[in-house]
């Protein structure tokens, strides 16, 4: 399939030096204050690819949603480096690093987090226009590729949770990012939604060549990654591929 | 604004009621405007439309209807004429008068003696200047009282006779009450308590040794600022400039206040109710702010994508309000004192909106201390 999106977006990132895809070396973040104090991530490495799939488990508390903070530029580790396409996340201003989440970073959050007041395609055309992109742009592409293009005028309200669930992957995927982080798509979703969305997540990666690393509990979507990591009290273990 | 258009469509239901209360506060800031406009020109129009730089009183005079109170002399006259920068000086007398009408109707109306032939003398609508003895040119809106050319007053128990010779250009009343232009001569002798029942005749005015009046009336020349101070001490007299001479009037400082205190409410409520109504919007919209952030949009964007939300609101609703207040102020009866006019009506509605704009910024700069951080994760 050829998307015209991925190709103005991808021309976007290629000038960025260094290797391509997300790289964590020894990340610590500690999270709280005096006696309530957390090793949320204890000497976190990590290297994902572009065009892999990588899956994090682990239990409740275990630090995988901090893991997702670090990579995505939303929090900074104690110490340790995290660069992504070669760009180093420590060298970026607060202001920067919202610009460069824009254009690098795509974010699936748990249930979709839509916006309300936007139909599907707008949701899609709101980012476009945060991102600067094309004048052009035509939502109707990359919802087609989520099999949402049915739904393109609705509102999140008027969509099921894997629909709202797909827009949101189609969303993260407008300004061409080449990591996608992924944080517990299918909690709210029955057995045969949370396979076509994580399905999804497997082909959008593999076809496009997009880092992905989607945190999850949902041990009967493992299938469909490349491999597996296991997260316990902050520390990760070494990514397994799945048989 | 492609966010804040589509949920000000999508929460049309809230905002409409946010906007029905802001276009009420439009509504009610136009007729406080017609009113206190109404009510300063009831009070003072016969002031506002002189020729006049400043009114000096006798010193010592009381604020509060000074114009009747306050007594000069020519000696205070001369000294005004005398003073560097005056093109003008005449002397003025002002004085409350009850009459009757020929047809028997009693009527109210502020004596205004000046000079005839001087700056002091009311430009016309209708009628002849002043000169003759018991003449006198009246405001116009006193032919809703079924005053015409030629009617003929009698002023309550003196029993003078002054006959209406001319209408003044426009409204001219002064402590809500019609003015009466007469001669200097004639208010003197009506003051000094000499006049005989009838008409005046100028046998009795040439008899006459009364030569004081109420104030100087100082008209400077183009284009210079006038020293009061240095003028009062020679004429031994205390200057107010017109607009602070309309304090003097009866009634007027305590009327202007009343309505200005209302009015300055009035904005602080618009600006608190836009405000809260924005605080609670922007906690609603907390989590969606959250996950915006998180995928890259800048502060900056959403602060002016919410700013330009409220000015919507604002600019839009308040020119509902004015619109309706207008029309509601059209359909006011005669008989209430208000006028509608472009200046004041426009410093309010820029008034409404600027302070409601406040109130929406203060709420809207939350979104800058949204954390990103909240969008991972459940909904917390
Ligand atoms: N703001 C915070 N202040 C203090 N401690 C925190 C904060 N946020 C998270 N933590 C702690 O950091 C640790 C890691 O939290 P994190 O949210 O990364 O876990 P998680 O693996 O995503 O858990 P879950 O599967 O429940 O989402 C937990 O022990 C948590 O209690
Ligand atoms: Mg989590």
């Amino acid at each position: 399939m050829t998307n015209p999106t991925f190709t103005s977006a991808g021309a976007r990132t290629a000038d960025a030096p260094g290797p391509a895809g997300l790289s964590i070396r020894h990340a610590v973040m500690e999270l709280g204050d005096g006696d309530t104090k957390v090793k949320a991530l204890d000497d976190v490495s990590l290297d994902v690819a572009p065009g892999e799939f990588l899956a994090i488990v682990g239990p409740s508390g275990s630090g995988k949603s901090s893991l997702l903070a670090v990579a995505g530029a939303l929090a900074s580790p104690d110490s340790g480096t995290v660069s992504i396409n070669g760009q180093d996340l420590s060298q970026l201003s607060r202001g920067k690093r919202a610009a460069f989440r824009l254009a690098n970073i795509g974010f699936v959050f748990q249930s979709g987090n839509l916006i309300p007041a936007l139909t599907a395609a707008d949701q899609l055309r709101l980012v476009n226009r945060l991102a600067g992109g094309p004048k052009n742009f035509d939502p109707a592409v990359l919802l087609e590729s989520v099999g949402m293009a049915h739904r393109a005028a609705n509102r999140p309200a008027q969509l099921s949770g894997g629909e709202r669930q797909r827009v949101g992957i189609a969303r993260a995927l407008v300004s061409g990012a080449k990591l996608l982080l992924v944080d517990e798509p299918t909690a709210s979703l029955d057995r045969a939604r949370s396979r076509e969305v994580v399905e999804l997540l497997a082909r959008q990666s593999h076809e496009h060549g997009v880092a992905t690393v989607m945190v999850t509990h949902d041990h009967d979507v493992l299938g469909y990654c490349d491999r597996v990591a296991e997260m316990v009290d902050g520390r990760l273990g070494a990514p397994a591929p799945v048989r | 604004m492609f966010l804040a258009l589509r949920e000000l469509i999508f929460a049309r239901g809230r905002f409409s009621l946010m906007g029905g209360v802001i276009a009420l506060i439009a509504v009610l800031m136009v007729m406080l405007s017609g009113l206190s406009s109404g009510l300063v020109n009831d009070g003072v129009s016969g002031l506002k439309s002189m020729p006049v730089t400043a009114f000096a009183f006798d010193q010592g005079t009381k604020t509060d209807n000074a114009f009747s109170r306050s007594v000069i002399d020519d000696q205070q006259l001369n000294a005004w004429r005398g003073t560097a920068g005056v093109a003008a000086a005449e002397k003025m007398g002002v004085g409350m008068a009850n009459a009757t009408t020929d047809s028997g109707k009693q009527i109210d109306l502020t004596l205004f003696g000046v000079e005839p032939g001087s700056f002091l003398e009311p430009s016309r609508s209708a009628g002849t200047a002043l000169g003759a003895a018991d003449g006198i040119v009246v405001s116009s809106t006193a032919k809703a009282e079924g005053i015409d050319l030629g009617t003929v007053v009698t002023l309550d128990r003196i029993g003078t006779k002054l006959k209406v010779v001319g209408f003044t250009e426009g409204q001219a009343t002064f402590g809500h009450v019609d003015v009466a232009y007469l001669p200097l001569k004639t208010w003197q002798l009506i003051a000094s308590g000499q006049a005989a029942p009838g008409t005046p005749s100028s046998a009795q005015l040439s008899a006459l040794s009364f030569d004081t009046a109420s104030v100087v009336a100082v008209q400077a020349e183009p284009g210079t600022k006038l020293d009061l101070a240095a003028g009062d001490t020679t004429a031994g007299t205390s200057s107010k400039s017109l607009s602070a001479a309309f304090n003097a009037s009866p009634g007027y400082e305590a009327e202007t206040m009343t309505l200005s205190m209302i009015q300055v409410f009035l904005y602080a409520i618009c600006a608190l109710v836009v405000g809260a109504f924005f605080t609670v919007w922007t906690i609603q919209r907390k989590h969606e702010i959250s996950v915006l952030r998180a995928i890259g949009a800048s502060t900056s964007y959403l602060l002016r994508d919410g700013l330009a939300q409220a000015a919507i609101l604002l600019v839009g609703f308040t020119a509902l309000g004015v619109a309706a207040g207008l029309g509601l102020g059209a359909a006011m009866p005669d008989a209430m004192p208000f006028a509608l006019e472009a200046a004041p009506i426009a410093i309010a509605t820029a008034l409404t909106i600027g302070l409601g704009l406040i109130g929406a910024a203060v709420a809207v700069v939350r979104i800058s201390r949204i954390d990103p951080l909240n969008a991972l994760g459940g909904q917390r």
